[in-house]
């Protein structure tokens, strides 16, 4: 399976540098929407030095670490984002004929090689998060980051898959599933806890962001010395469950378009 | 003249069809909105005295900009167009007895107003109703409403100018995905939809003030929230006009040279 997911890769990797103008021209773009975004916050911290009990290096640290997963996921799991095309023109059909799990089949149907413009904007900023937060390393943090980075991109991977999910029944995307993956993003640049104790709770109990976010970082920066937040990250990519579910009824159900 | 108008009423009508896709955008739009104005009021309570304008003006230019999303941002861009050139249909767009550049500006202007209409009532509706900082607030006066909507006619004129400008690139790199990333990134940074302008560090604010970008949404929601008036806002509406008469001048310039060279893709 892996072996024909490299076969797939390389082919992905060779049709995007047929087109290596449009390419970088698409890598710039990318670069520029996550590095706005980053100029924006800059901006905030130069008038307001921190945000509820957050500082500058903090947001950074944390929006990094967020921004390395949801790219990482964008780019591997993007076939969901068009899932619904692939439905509307039988190319779903195809998939169905084919002797391999249909997950892996849409995993690889494509790859979204342009994210990568994000990934490196998410890297840059949390090494400057990691290089400039006072955080006395140790063993147990440093793990912390990466379950947080990991989970977040299982996270998000589960949130694309219930987005494709629900072209079975609706046949077309819901535009409202955007607010729970690019509003995600966007507004999880921030830790959570500053939009409120309500938000904090859904994210919490309903779409687990704060597992992944907030909690863990408390604990990176030394505000909680609970142990048990190294590994709620993990609980987290327990989303993937219910997504898969849906999935799976999806797929019971589904009726060929025709086309 | 008869016949923009015939275009503008074409694919306006055209816009109004896409009900279901409107009330998805709407649900999308709240949440954003909601989710911005909290991390606002984050900031807010942090230090309230580097707060630029009051809470509730803060409040109402965010209501505003997702009111007004699909009319004076990039993002609004009429995807049409693109596919056009894309696919090689452009063909058909040359053939006919109209300058090219004034038929897909009045379209690409038809769209925007159909999509805006579809959105900000409701958004603006529900808005208007939320309790006190939060909420939507009225204008100051009735003449800076009227000046509101002036303001953002021209608005929508300096944005459909710069996604014309946008076409005719793509004319050039046939494939719209980059260019169209790159516009969206740079005209809502210094449109100030990612942060307001007032929010901007002093000597960086009034550098973007300068760009035609910053002409398009930032003008008339900040003469609507009551933070720009006076000398200031005359000027950044004279700017505004000038943006509309340079940019267009610009479109129709590229809109010569490309032409010329047009190649038709496909059959």
């Amino acid at each position: 399976m892996l072996k024909l997911y490299g076969k797939y890769f390389s082919i992905h990797l060779k049709s995007t540098m047929q087109y290596k103008g449009s390419f970088f021209a698409t890598l710039i773009g990318s670069f520029l929407t996550s590095f706005t975004v980053f100029l924006g916050i800059s901006f905030m911290f130069q008038r307001f030095h921190k945000v509820a009990e957050f500082s500058y290096e903090e947001v950074l640290l944390c929006y990094g670490i967020m921004l390395m997963g949801f790219s990482v996921a964008q780019m591997f799991a993007s076939g969901f984002k068009v899932f619904d095309s692939m439905i509307a023109n039988g190319e779903f059909d195809r998939i169905l004929c084919r002797p391999r799990n249909e997950i892996f089949q849409v995993l690889a149907y494509r790859i979204d090689f342009i994210r990568v413009g994000m990934l490196l904007q998410g890297i840059v900023m949390l090494v400057y998060g990691l290089a400039s937060c006072y955080v006395d390393w140790n063993f147990s943090r440093v793990i912390t980051v990466i379950f947080m980075a990991v989970g977040g991109c299982v996270l998000f991977s589960a949130l694309f898959l219930l987005d494709g999910s629900i072209a079975f029944f609706t046949l077309q995307g819901l535009e409202f599933m955007n607010v729970f993956t690019y509003g995600a993003i966007e507004h999880g640049k921030y830790p959570l806890s500053i939009y409120g104790k309500g938000m904090l709770t859904f994210c919490t109990f309903v779409i687990p962001y704060a597992l992944v976010q907030y909690y863990p970082l408390t604990y990176v920066l030394g505000r909680s010395d609970n142990p048990l937040f190294i590994f709620l990250p993990l609980l987290a990519c327990l989303f993937v469950v219910p997504c898969w579910i849906v999935w799976r009824i999806g797929v019971r159900r589904y009726k060929s378009t025709g086309s | 003249m008869k016949k923009y108008l015939a275009f503008f009423r074409l694919r306006f009508t055209m816009g109004l069809q896409y009900r279901a896709a409107a009330l998805g955008g709407l649900v999308c739009q709240f949440f954003w909105g909601a989710m911005y104005i909290l991390s606002m009021k984050a900031f807010y309570d942090t230090d309230p005295a580097a707060f630029p304008m009051t809470f509730p003006a803060a409040a109402s230019y965010i209501w505003l900009q997702q009111a007004l999303l699909t009319l004076v941002s990039m993002g609004g861009i009429d995807n049409e167009f693109f596919n056009v050139i894309q696919n090689g249909n452009v063909a058909y767009e040359l053939c006919r007895p109209v300058d090219v550049y004034g038929m897909w500006f009045t379209r690409s202007a038809a769209t925007r107003v159909a999509n805006a209409l579809l959105r900000c009532v409701p958004v603006l509706a529900v808005a208007a109703l939320l309790p006190a900082p939060y909420g939507m607030a009225a204008p100051p006066d009735l003449p800076a409403f009227l000046l509101f909507l002036v303001s953002l006619t021209l608005a929508l004129g300096v944005v459909t100018a710069i996604g014309m400008i946008v076409y005719m690139i793509t004319f050039h790199t046939i494939t719209p995905r980059g260019v169209r990333l790159i516009a969206v990134g740079i005209c809502d940074f210094f449109s100030g939809n990612i942060v307001p302008l007032p929010f901007f560090p002093e000597g960086f604010r009034q550098f973007s003030e300068l760009l035609p970008f910053s002409s398009t949404a930032n003008v008339p929601i900040r003469i609507y929230t009551g933070d720009l008036a006076g000398r200031e806002m005359v000027v950044l509406m004279l700017m505004q006009v000038f943006w509309i008469v340079a940019l267009v001048g610009v479109g129709k310039l590229l809109e010569w040279k490309e032409l010329k060279t047009v190649v038709v893709q496909g059959g």
